[in-house]
């Protein structure tokens, strides 16, 4: 048991963090560095430490700094909210080593679902489905045309050392993977120093859903599912539970699939196993776990009741998991939108700045998550997010009058936000009926 | 002779390399063309490519590589003729 928490972390999720810890009667410690002295987290814990200057390799990401600051304020855990060291697996180790409690899964567990391959070994070993492809690099393109004869197209031709998107061919039949084949080759290696290419079955209409899980190392119990399709540049910028895509049917073999990958890691903690959903064949294939909290978990304490972060805290002190799959039942429909720094109008430019005036939504099912106050200066060096205006109701269609609602209500002066472009989602009648993918928002804003 | 400034339109850190291992993207005494990079502005894990706005020989950077800068704050001299 400890009775300090030290959170690693800064904005929104270390003030998210610090208000679950004060509700468990711990004390709670911020770090900080020389652009965030004077931010909410810091003015809310009930101590500070400064671990370095801006740049977030030389303080949030300084391990040494992070462990240092918990000895000299006695702290006897921490906690790494998302980003920064949340899934790197020498950080928890680091602090394993130091005496010290990680609020979060193991360094194993980690690092098995850090490495692509092996989860999706784990998720294969599990009964989990994984989209279907082959096996390692291809040797040449008669081997491609075995294996898309084999699992159908359309097929994606993918660089091995690529990433982020990079590196990705379509091919719609025998002639496009012939075609495509040998320029996407020469392309990888020019691009990556690798020619080494996989192949795997294209989804064209694919939806992001997502199925939270808690787990205390023995027991894991999954708490229904998120859809965050509506991305920009692979960041989600909306996310809504339950998904309006699915019915009860493959909601229940999703979020089986989620458990038994969970359980064979004996996961422990707060975890989000991510699916590519197939909106024109109603299969869904496993893409990644996440090792931590996620941005997007007020959306299922809204619908769920359960207090996610509490309940990493709880696991951590030791307590076995408190509910049982029986407990966890979904209500209503919730929605978060996420309120960036940035432009929509100028090519979503980061926008920092002081905010001279700020009014919050509030009222009915409303809640917002923020570190924002008036007079607070958001600093250039990390991420844009500002605030997050969760909104929970009887009905997705109510959640989403209730949400244009608070958009309303919301107003800043001093910084440019994505308010604008989430009040238009919120009318378009492609939203209202939830005909999205993950490939919607980037058409809409190129159109 | 006429000298120009380049000024950055954003605030953020200024980086005078595409990547730590690359060489600069323009030297003292290099010619620029309007349009050229002269270097990257990182602001909220954002990179933006700031380009010059005149042509002519690089004078001189007015700020260092990997600095904090300011909106509206001169970047690079150009002499432009």
């Amino acid at each position: 048991m400890f009775g300090k928490l030290l959170v690693a972390n800064r904005g929104e999720i270390a003030v998210r963090i610090i208000r679950a810890a004060k509700e468990l009667e711990l004390r709670t410690v911020a770090v900080f560095s020389d652009a965030d002295k004077d931010s909410l987290a810091v003015r809310f814990a009930d101590e500070a430490i400064r671990i370095g200057p801006a740049p977030a390799n030389k303080s949030y990401l300084n391990i040494d700094a992070i462990i240092g600051a918990a000895r000299e304020t006695g702290a006897g855990a921490i906690h790494p909210g998302y980003g920064f060291l949340a899934e790197n697996p020498r950080f928890a180790e680091a602090v394993a080593d130091a005496g010290l409690v990680f609020v979060g899964p193991t360094p194993e567990s980690i690092r098995s679902m850090g490495d692509k391959a092996a989860a999706r070994e784990a998720a294969r070993a599990a009964g989990v489905p994984i989209i279907p492809g082959s096996q390692g690099a291809l040797a040449d393109l008669a081997h491609a045309l075995a294996i898309a004869r084999h699992m159908g197209y359309p097929v994606m031709l993918k660089a091995s050392a690529g990433g982020g998107g990079r590196g990705i061919r379509v091919a719609a039949d025998e002639a496009g993977l012939a075609h495509h084949f040998h320029v996407a080759r020469t392309e990888a290696a020019a691009a990556f120093g690798s020619g080494a290419l996989y192949l795997e079955r294209f989804i064209t209409r694919a939806r992001h859903i997502e199925v939270q899980v808690l787990g205390d190392g023995k027991r894991v119990v999954h708490c229904f599912e998120r859809e965050c399709s509506l991305q920009r540049r692979r960041q989600k910028v909306w996310e809504e539970a339950p998904s309006p895509a699915i019915d009860a049917k493959t909601r229940q073999a999703l979020c089986d699939a989620a458990v038994r990958l969970a359980e064979r890691v004996r996961y422990r903690g707060a975890g989000t196993v991510e699916f590519l959903y197939d909106d024109d064949s109603g299969e869904f294939f496993f893409m990644e776990m996440n090792t931590r909290i996620q941005v997007e978990h007020p959306v299922t304490e809204m619908v769920t009741g359960i207090d996610l972060v509490r309940a990493t805290i709880s696991i951590a002190q030791g307590q076995p998991l408190a509910l049982h799959q029986a407990d966890v039942a979904m209500h209503g429909a919730a929605t978060e939108v996420r309120i960036n720094a940035e432009d929509p109008d100028r090519d979503f430019r980061p926008s920092p700045g002081r905010v001279a005036a700020l009014a919050l939504p509030a009222g009915p099912g409303v809640r917002v998550d923020t570190m924002l106050y008036p007079g607070y200066v958001v600093p250039p060096y990390y991420d844009s997010l500002l605030a997050k205006i969760i909104v929970h109701a009887e009905t997705r269609d109510l959640a989403l009058a209730r949400l244009r609602r608070a958009l309303e209500e919301f107003s800043i002066e001093g910084v440019v936000t994505t308010v604008p472009l989430h009040k238009r989602l919120a009318q378009l009648s492609e939203v209202r009926a939830a005909r999205f993918d993950t490939g919607f928002l980037e058409r809409l804003l190129a159109a | 002779m006429a000298q120009h400034q380049v000024l950055s339109p954003l605030p953020g850190i200024f980086y005078r390399r595409p990547a730590p291992e690359q060489p600069p993207y323009k030297q003292d005494g290099d010619k620029v063309a309007e349009g050229d990079v002269i270097g990257l502005v990182e602001v909220m894990k954002q990179f933006t490519e700031i380009h010059a706005d005149a042509n002519g020989r690089v004078v001189r950077f007015l700020v260092d590589n990997e600095a904090p800068i300011e909106p509206e704050q001169p970047l690079l001299l150009i002499e432009t003729s």
